[in-house]
């Protein structure tokens, strides 16, 4: 089995992901996915739609927090997860995605708030890697 | 060293100011501008040690226009940006308001609810109880509130908190009056609220949430001054009702939007940071003002969750124990915040100073006398509510004259985590955690076992030494010890 692109870090009172990619699209699929793995966010059967979105921002960490944000108000709001998430990148300050929106079931624990602590999203040559925190 | 980058933090570091009183001098890096002051024992400045709460600090020590010094509590633990237990007094001239050092959970606090019901009396009772709470107060995640708002509503809520709550007939006069700030905080304005922060504050009043909020019967184990037990309503042997919960998805969002706001500002007003999750704005800007009033308005928001929780409380205490007990009735001893932003007055080295006061994972414990507090309170000081880890003890405590020399007018606000949520979950599994309570008597209705398991007690600090520590150090005075029966989370 692949390794995953994202492992849960120590954190005291919060939940830390360090996020791996070799794209800055790929990081910001692999962050979405790797803290609806964190809330154990599971699909439920039923209608499922596709949805897209728009995400502008500052800088590169401000537009991982906003994408992450997006979700995390979506699935508040109302009883639903996310899946297959397409990103497209124009440039470290604007995304446009593709994701589909379907019925959730099982979700174990909702995050409060992506934080921008001592967030680097950095580009190397082994990729692109940040460690996010959420408060929980 | 460098800005931002200390090296590692040690004992030998610091000064020893007092018993329980240590000092990081303002030289230990360069960008540091105040002294971190740690109230702790020898064990728990080890375990403050242990992760990056005191690094945490002395970021927090780089914010402009600090006063005297950043204070940390005994149970302090690693947040994000500012640590949770740190307490920052900056000028409202010329320092900063940061709303990453009052945390997401605006407002999150600590109500207490005393009753005349001897827990011998209740105990047959106590699993229905337990089970009544739970079905009256809607918690866990995506949980919507009994009471769904239209726009205007959640505007008076802004405005008024729990005042709104008493006048839609849900908490009484003296819930009010025992209230922090009466249960409205003044300076809202709805117009610094963004319009998605109002569209997740609609259809979560009276919503307990998940993660450490909880609902906690107790009996009453010891009481340590009397009068002051008497002026609250406990007494040995009695339940009493905790409910630990903030401003849910609204204060989130007011949070997330000023802290994303301020990323653009900072360098318009010349200031430069180790970490991003401090960002700022001065007190007296624009900028600084509009937050305090998105924040008045999600303190508000989080003063009313808990006013109309505690209605449903008191539902399900008269649903289950009515013709069971003598007396069914709660009374509020007190309501208090302990993640805030507050403009009060200190002396500090005998100059007055008029200041912006953040508390993060820390509990405002003003003396006695002080003229914000219900007339039976006067003599004796500020209740102070201090939950404890679950399954273990929780402590009502004062505010002391202490408090408010060495402190800002603060004390500690809980057990505090050692643990990582990570290691909590590798460790302990929520069934067997569940079963273990149960069987030491202790009642658990919890909507997701991996969060219960991340919450278990040795996640956590021994409270009674963070307690043996604030009063120590007279930044607080024990008036009761609780301990747990029944516990409801999300």
């Amino acid at each position: 089995m692949d390794e995953l692109p994202y492992t849960e870090i120590e954190h005291t009172a919060d939940w830390a992901l360090e996020v791996r990619g070799g794209s800055l699209a790929d990081l910001l699929v692999h962050a979405a996915e790797g803290m609806l793995d964190l809330m154990g966010a599971e699909t439920a059967p039923g209608p499922s739609r596709t949805l897209h979105l728009h995400v502008q921002a500052a800088d590169a960490e401000a537009l991982l927090v906003a994408w992450l944000e997006e979700i995390l108000v979506r699935m508040e709001l109302a009883p639903v997860t996310f899946s297959d998430f397409q990103v497209r990148v124009a440039d470290s300050t604007e995304l446009e995605a593709e994701l589909r929106e379907g019925v959730r079931g099982d979700l174990e624990k909702m995050i409060k708030a992506v934080t921008f602590h001592d967030l680097r999203v950095e580009h190397g040559p082994s990729g692109w890697k940040t460690v996010v925190v959420f408060d929980v | 060293m460098r800005p931002g980058e200390g090296r590692r933090i040690r004992v030998q570091d610091f000064r020893r100011l007092g018993p329980v009183l240590w000092e990081l001098p303002a030289t230990h890096r360069s960008d540091m501008l105040v002294p971190v002051r740690l109230f702790a024992d020898e064990p728990l400045l080890e375990d403050a040690l242990g992760d990056k709460s005191l690094d945490q600090a002395v970021n927090a020590a780089c914010l402009p226009g600090l006063v005297s010094h950043i204070t940390v509590m005994p149970d302090v633990h690693q947040g994000y940006g500012f640590p949770i237990g740190g307490v920052a007094a900056s000028r409202v001239s010329d320092g900063v308001v940061s709303p990453g050092a009052i945390g997401y959970d605006i407002n999150c606090g600590v109500r207490l609810l005393a009753s005349r019901i001897p827990a011998e009396a209740a105990a047959p009772h106590l699993a229905d109880l337990a089970s009544s709470l739970y079905a009256h107060c809607p918690s866990g995640v995506g949980v919507k509130g009994s009471l769904p708002l239209s726009k205007k509503e959640l505007e008076q809520v802004c405005r008024e908190g729990a005042v709104w709550v008493e006048r839609n007939g849900y908490a009484t006069l003296d819930d009010l009056e025992r209230t922090e700030e009466g249960g409205r905080m003044p300076g809202a304005d709805v117009a610094a609220v963004s319009a998605r922060a109002m569209d997740r504050g609609r259809g979560q009043l009276g919503t307990l949430g998940a993660g450490n909020h909880f609902i906690e019967v107790d009996r009453v184990e010891a009481v340590f001054d009397a009068a002051a037990a008497r002026a609250m309503g406990l007494e040995t042997g009695m339940l009493a009702l905790q409910i630990h919960c903030g401003s849910r998805g609204f204060g989130h969002q007011v949070c997330s939007d000023y802290v994303r706001d301020f990323q653009g500002t900072l360098a318009g007003y010349g200031i430069r940071l180790p970490d991003r999750e401090l960002v700022c704005a001065p007190v007296k800007s624009p900028d600084g003002q509009r937050y305090l009033a998105a924040m008045a308005c999600a303190a508000n928001f989080a003063f009313a969750n808990r006013q109309l929780l505690a209605h449903h409380v008191r539902q399900a205490f008269e649903e289950t124990l009515r013709g069971r007990v003598a007396h069914t009735e709660l009374t509020q001893v007190y309501d208090i915040a302990h993640n805030m932003g507050k403009i009060e007055d200190h002396s500090v080295g005998g100059v007055r100073e008029h200041v912006c006061v953040h508390r993060k994972g820390a509990t405002r414990a003003f003396g006695p006398g002080f003229e914000g507090l219900p007339e039976e309170y006067k003599l004796h000081g500020q209740p102070v509510l201090v939950p404890g880890s679950m399954g273990t003890a929780s402590w009502v405590l004062l505010g002391t004259a202490g408090s408010m020399e060495l402190a800002f007018g603060s004390t500690c606000h809980g057990a505090g985590r050692v643990m990582s949520r990570a290691q909590a979950k590798r460790e302990i599994r929520g069934d067997r955690l569940r079963e273990e309570l149960e069987t030491r008597g202790i009642h658990v209705r919890a909507g997701s076992l991996p969060g219960l398991a991340e919450e278990a007690p040795q996640a956590y600090k021994d409270v009674d030494s963070v307690v043996e520590v604030v009063t120590q150090a007279g930044i607080a005075r024990k008036v009761a010890r609780l301990v747990p029966l029944a516990v409801v989370k999300g």
